[in-house]
């Protein structure tokens, strides 16, 4: 498994008779952009809730790197550069964006339990969430309210949010989810802009998206991996048109 | 920084404008030394007023600022109360360390806690500071021995700050003295807020589902809140404790847990002063209220509330800023 960013094996999870992961073994090899896909209910968020530890697995291994952190507490996974956004906003709505930030470079760097000097004393971890909304084009508004920002900045505050705990493999649910198509591109872009150490595996339903920005695409059926390869692979696999002819995806 | 950044968009100094001294707190602090002046027959009710503002500051922290909802916090406060009056009544009744043993035993009993405290939110929560708070108003009920039972503490004593200043009847002392500990407390909590940690406990109370996602150990700093807190309200307690010579169950009370909510419901939580004026203006208005009806009291204090919550949803310093900030011709 060396040179695995990211692996699973066997990983299993129900709930009651309902089978939303079956023996999901995944390598993610470093730095290669994945897409994952498949029809609504396939549990591809489910996955992404196992692999981050926010849901415990029945049965199987996660592997980030050759450790085996099956075990280990969510946030401490974000310690070690496993990072998620979600597909609903999950933000501080009364923190505005440079706090938000601030407050996740404040955790990576290890000071955010600091409580005797003022923030400002810590200029360095405020330039760098500076850098980071800047970097996504939020710097002119990042004095604003979460909840006042337009919601397709706050679809870049998520992924600014997950950018500010220097993930090594970073999951995107739906990160264009509810943006306008003409807009969802640009959010792409910036994805795909992202440094080449990062491995990114993003959920997403548009198929343009998907081949436009992915090198490699896993397909999600009913819980279980139907096949994995390359875009031109994907869209010639008999299986796969199937299950999008066939079924009710978009 | 590129050349065309400005003062108003570089991070740090917004951040630091953030965290100055405003001519608005200046004025506050200015004007907690008039009772000396204007009010000298009241100045047992501004120390009163001085030791609630800080119970109401120390739940300000974990209410106000990180979201945990407590139903139970003058176990604190309590503790804090008989610890100082049991020392003095053994002959240990120098007010500072009735202040540091105060808050070491309340501060202890809220770490103690706290790792069931931070597993917990919402209704749960409510129940369980509650709970919390009726074992330990029984368990002081019971324990005759140490705490007097429902016939209160005897023989407390009164000390002499640093073995000279005697306390008075009229209060200068108590409230010059409640004035002092509540000040000194308040800026170590001011400075807590715009720390790092003031603002992960923000994020706590903003979206504690989010926090682990972005590698923050929420529980870790919920106790930690939780502890300083306790801390703090233990202070609160051994202030009451010395300034009056007296302990009794009442500092453990319901009533008391349920009250200092309201108080600092009704200045505003989340904003440093909002526990402050809250104590200011239930403690007048109890003292006024009583004065029409001593018994039905409670009844105003019922209409203060629901009248404050119906309009000012944000407590009476959020009404105020909504109104500064329409002044200045801001956006909503």
């Amino acid at each position: 498994m060396s040179g695995a960013a990211l692996s699973t094996q066997g990983l299993d999870k129900r709930f009651g008779s309902l089978v939303v992961a079956s023996d999901i073994n995944l390598t993610i090899p470093q730095g290669v952009r994945y897409a994952l896909i498949g029809p609504n209910g396939a549990g591809k968020t489910t996955l992404i809730n196992l692999i981050t530890g926010m849901l415990r697995p029945d049965a199987g291994k996660i592997l980030l790197g050759d450790a085996d952190i099956t075990a280990v507490r969510p946030d401490a996974r974000v310690k070690r550069g496993l990072v998620r956004t979600f597909q609903i906003n999950a933000l501080f709505p009364h923190l505005n964006a440079l706090e938000a930030v601030t407050l996740a470079v404040c955790e990576r760097r290890g000071v955010a339990g600091q409580w005797w000097k003022p923030l400002p004393a810590y200029g360095e971890a405020v330039d760098e969430a500076y850098a980071i909304l800047r970097s996504l084009l939020l710097d002119a508004d990042c004095y604003r309210l979460t909840r006042e920002l337009a919601y397709g900045q706050q679809r870049l505050l998520e992924i600014a949010l997950a950018l500010a705990t220097r993930p090594k493999v970073l999951l995107l649910d739906e990160p264009a989810a509810g943006v306008p198509r003409e807009e969802s591109a640009g959010l792409f872009t910036a994805i795909a802009g992202l440094s080449k150490d990062i491995t990114v595996l993003f959920i997403e339903h548009d198929m343009d998206i998907v081949f436009r920005f992915a090198r490699r695409i896993i397909v999600m059926v009913g819980g279980r991996i139907l096949v994995e390869g390359t875009p031109q692979e994907i869209a010639a696999d008999a299986r796969v048109r199937e299950v999008y002819l066939g079924g009710d995806a978009p | 920084m590129t050349a065309t950044s400005t003062a108003a968009f570089d991070p740090n100094l917004h951040l630091q404008a953030q965290t100055r001294w405003r001519p608005i707190e200046v004025a506050f602090w200015a004007a907690t030394l008039l009772p000396f002046v204007l009010f000298p027959n009241h100045l047992v009710l501004a120390s009163q007023i001085a030791i609630t503002a800080l119970f109401a500051l120390s739940l300000d922290l974990i209410l106000g600022y990180a979201g945990i909802v407590s139903l139970g916090h003058a176990a604190f406060f309590g503790l804090g109360a008989y610890t100082a009056g049991i020392l003095s009544k053994y002959g240990f009744s120098d007010p500072l360390l009735g202040l540091l043993a105060g808050a070491a035993v309340a501060g202890l009993a809220g770490y103690a806690t706290s790792f069931i405290i931070a597993r917990f939110r919402h209704l749960p929560l409510i129940m369980i500071t509650m709970g919390l708070g009726f074992l330990l108003l029984e368990a002081a009920n019971s324990a005759e021995w140490l705490t007097g039972g429902s016939d209160g503490l005897q023989g407390v004593r009164k000390g002499r700050l640093f073995g000279t200043i005697a306390f008075d009847l009229y209060g200068y002392t108590a409230y010059a003295y409640a004035l002092i500990v509540l000040f000194v407390v308040f800026l170590a909590v001011r400075r807590l807020i715009n720390s790092p940690f003031g603002l992960s406990l923000r994020g706590i109370r903003e979206n504690s589902v989010r926090m682990p996602a972005i590698g923050a150990p929420s529980r870790a700093h919920i106790r930690k809140i939780y502890t300083i807190s306790a801390a703090i309200a233990g202070i609160a307690g051994a202030v009451l404790t010395q300034t009056t010579a007296t302990v009794s169950l009442g500092v453990l009370d319901f009533q008391r847990s349920a009250e200092i909510v309201i108080i600092l419901v009704l200045g505003g939580a989340g904003r440093l002063y909002g526990g402050l004026v809250g104590a200011i203006i239930f403690m007048v208005a109890r003292d006024q209220f009583s004065g029409i009806a001593p018994q039905y009291w409670y009844f105003w204090i019922g209409a203060l509330l629901v009248a404050v919550v119906m309009l000012l949803p944000n407590g009476v310093l959020g009404g105020l800023a909504k109104l500064g900030s329409r002044w200045r011709g801001g956006s909503s």
